[in-house]
């Protein structure tokens, strides 16, 4: 056998096993979104029922907000790890990327510990301090899982930024809020596009938390599931999953042309 | 910003992430969680969990495992290929087996049932789950393998092994995969621990005579007691955070390799 052949040979487990389940899957989901009564005007039919459009706003809204918040969180508390060299640095920087393996589910029980009926936040308050099945709840949970992702990638980048730039800047006579304006922020924007994007692909397709966390909260995993399971709406199940993975995996090329990397998308 | 706004902000965000899984240990361990540490600690709700959801550890263990051994076979003979052959198509590849990574596993999981949804025999069986669990982390393996064999002298190595008379199969075996060990190793660590804690995929895809520790946990999260949840959460974090300790040094020694 010859060199060439060998390695070809090499790539065939992987070609079927991808042709398998993969491609083909994929093309049959595709094409079930347009096997429903309304054929392929379904994907117009979203559009124009009020409860899907108020479900891809509810969720487009969260993940934004979701994405601006772990986008000032973890900067800052990037920025801080990198620049700064103390005692107990490392177990900050271990707890802060700890859940990563963390499956969604759990980190909707994590804020059910939180903000439930026998949460933290209901102990100790007096009165009624109950969010963890909100809306804001789940911002929390999408917040929790969020952090890390953008925190590794923003740390990566700052790690490379020469600390002589921010420097000169200074001796340039720059407030601190300039520097951070004028020479980090641009340093940093590539990456920030990147974790952002990253923050946003995983806030919009999560459905563990939302499973945990969402039974009474219209964001897309949710209705996709309820479609498929209750209303056995395969079709419409179907054109909500395909729209909700050209979004997030669009979101992901874009963060991928930015940083060149990707962090998986999960929760 | 000043310094101590930012150690502020850093310090909440930790507590943030950390407050709920040490409360979700102690309730674990807490005879009655309403009341307080001071009803006194107890193993008790570890017992019942262990009678409850045993079945469901070892049947993530067991597809972990399988989850590995797939992975490593269509892995590292496709993370070589890909290396040997840096260009568009291959870039093409690589990004098509990561769509897993990209659309969520919901989507997926649909997408599996809608074609071999009534297959029975295989929508009934654990090997059904595994494909899910192959599909979400065989990504994972390919790049981690293939990016320390782009950084290493494959082409020179190779040569001097054919040099020596070794055959392809042979140079495969003896001079690629030894030399991608710390690739092969981080890709094997990451593959058990995104298996183990997949819920995503699986729980579209389990039965309910399979159910995977995570697909329990959902279980025990809407109908337990809070330190019956807690405590599979424990047993859960006991399993989880070493396979992540293991992960992050072997990615970290792999990418030493890279640089």
């Amino acid at each position: 056998m010859s060199s060439r052949q060998f390695v070809a040979l090499c790539l065939v487990p992987l070609a079927i096993f991808a042709l398998t389940f993969l491609a083909l899957p994929l093309v049959r989901l595709v094409l079930a979104s347009g096997e429903g009564e309304a054929g392929w005007g379904i994907y117009w039919q979203i559009l124009h029922t009020p409860r899907y459009l108020t479900t891809l706003v509810q969720t487009v809204l969260v993940s934004v907000c979701v994405t601006i918040a772990a986008l000032v969180v973890s900067t800052t508390a990037g920025l801080f790890l990198t620049r700064n060299r103390f005692r107990g640095r490392a177990v900050l920087l271990s707890i802060l990327t700890l859940p990563l393996a963390f499956p969604g589910v759990v980190v909707g029980f994590m804020i059910i510990l939180l903000g439930g009926r026998q949460g933290l936040f209901n102990t100790i308050f007096p009165g009624h301090v109950v969010f963890a099945y909100s809306i804001f709840g789940l911002f929390l949970g999408y917040l929790y899982f969020s952090i890390p992702r953008v925190l590794l990638t923003v740390m990566a980048a700052a790690e490379k930024i020469d600390p002589a730039l921010e420097e000169a800047a200074r001796t340039l006579g720059a407030p601190p809020h300039r520097v951070l304006r004028d020479v980090l922020i641009p340093a940093l924007a590539p990456a920030l596009v990147a974790a952002g994007a990253i923050a946003f692909a995983t806030a919009m397709g999560a459905f563990g938390t939302a499973f945990t966390l969402a039974t009474n909260i219209d964001v897309l995993p949710m209705v996709i599931y309820t479609e498929f399971t209750l209303s056995a709406n395969i079709a419409m199940a179907a054109a909500l999953s395909v729209l909700l993975g050209i979004v997030t995996w669009g979101m992901l090329f874009l963060a991928r042309s930015f940083s060149g990397s990707t962090i998986a998308a999960g929760g | 910003m000043g310094k101590a706004l930012q150690l502020a902000v850093t310090l909440l965000a930790a507590a943030f992430l950390l407050v709920p899984t040490i409360q979700s240990v102690l309730a674990g361990v807490t005879v009655n969680y309403f009341q307080g540490i001071s009803s006194g600690l107890t193993l008790d709700w570890i017992g019942v969990v262990w009678e409850l959801y045993a079945s469901s550890i070892f049947l993530s263990l067991g597809i972990a495992l399988a989850c590995l051994c797939v992975t490593l076979v269509i892995g590292v003979p496709a993370a070589y290929a890909l290396a040997r052959n840096p260009g568009r198509l291959s870039r093409a590849v690589e990004e098509f087996i990561s769509l897993p990574l990209a659309i969520p596993g919901l989507a997926l999981a649909l997408a599996l049932l809608q074609l071999y949804g009534s297959y029975k025999g295989f929508r009934m069986s654990w090997t059904f789950i595994l494909v899910g669990h192959v599909l979400y982390t065989l990504p994972f393996m390919v790049r981690s393998v293939q990016s320390v064999l782009a950084a290493i002298d494959l082409k020179t190595l190779e040569e001097g092994a054919a040099t020596l008379g070794a055959g392809p199969a042979r140079r495969f075996f003896d001079v690629v995969v030894p030399n991608a060990l710390p690739g092969i190793l981080a890709g094997a660590l990451t593959v058990v621990t995104l298996s183990i804690g997949e819920f995503n995929l699986t729980w579209m895809l389990h039965t309910p005579f399979l159910k995977t520790l995570p697909v329990g946990l959902a279980d025990s999260y809407a109908s337990m007691r809070l330190e019956i949840a807690s405590a599979y959460t424990l047993i859960f974090f006991v399993m989880i955070v070493p396979l992540l300790l293991a992960m992050q040094w072997a990615s970290a020694r792999a990418q030493q390799i890279t640089k």
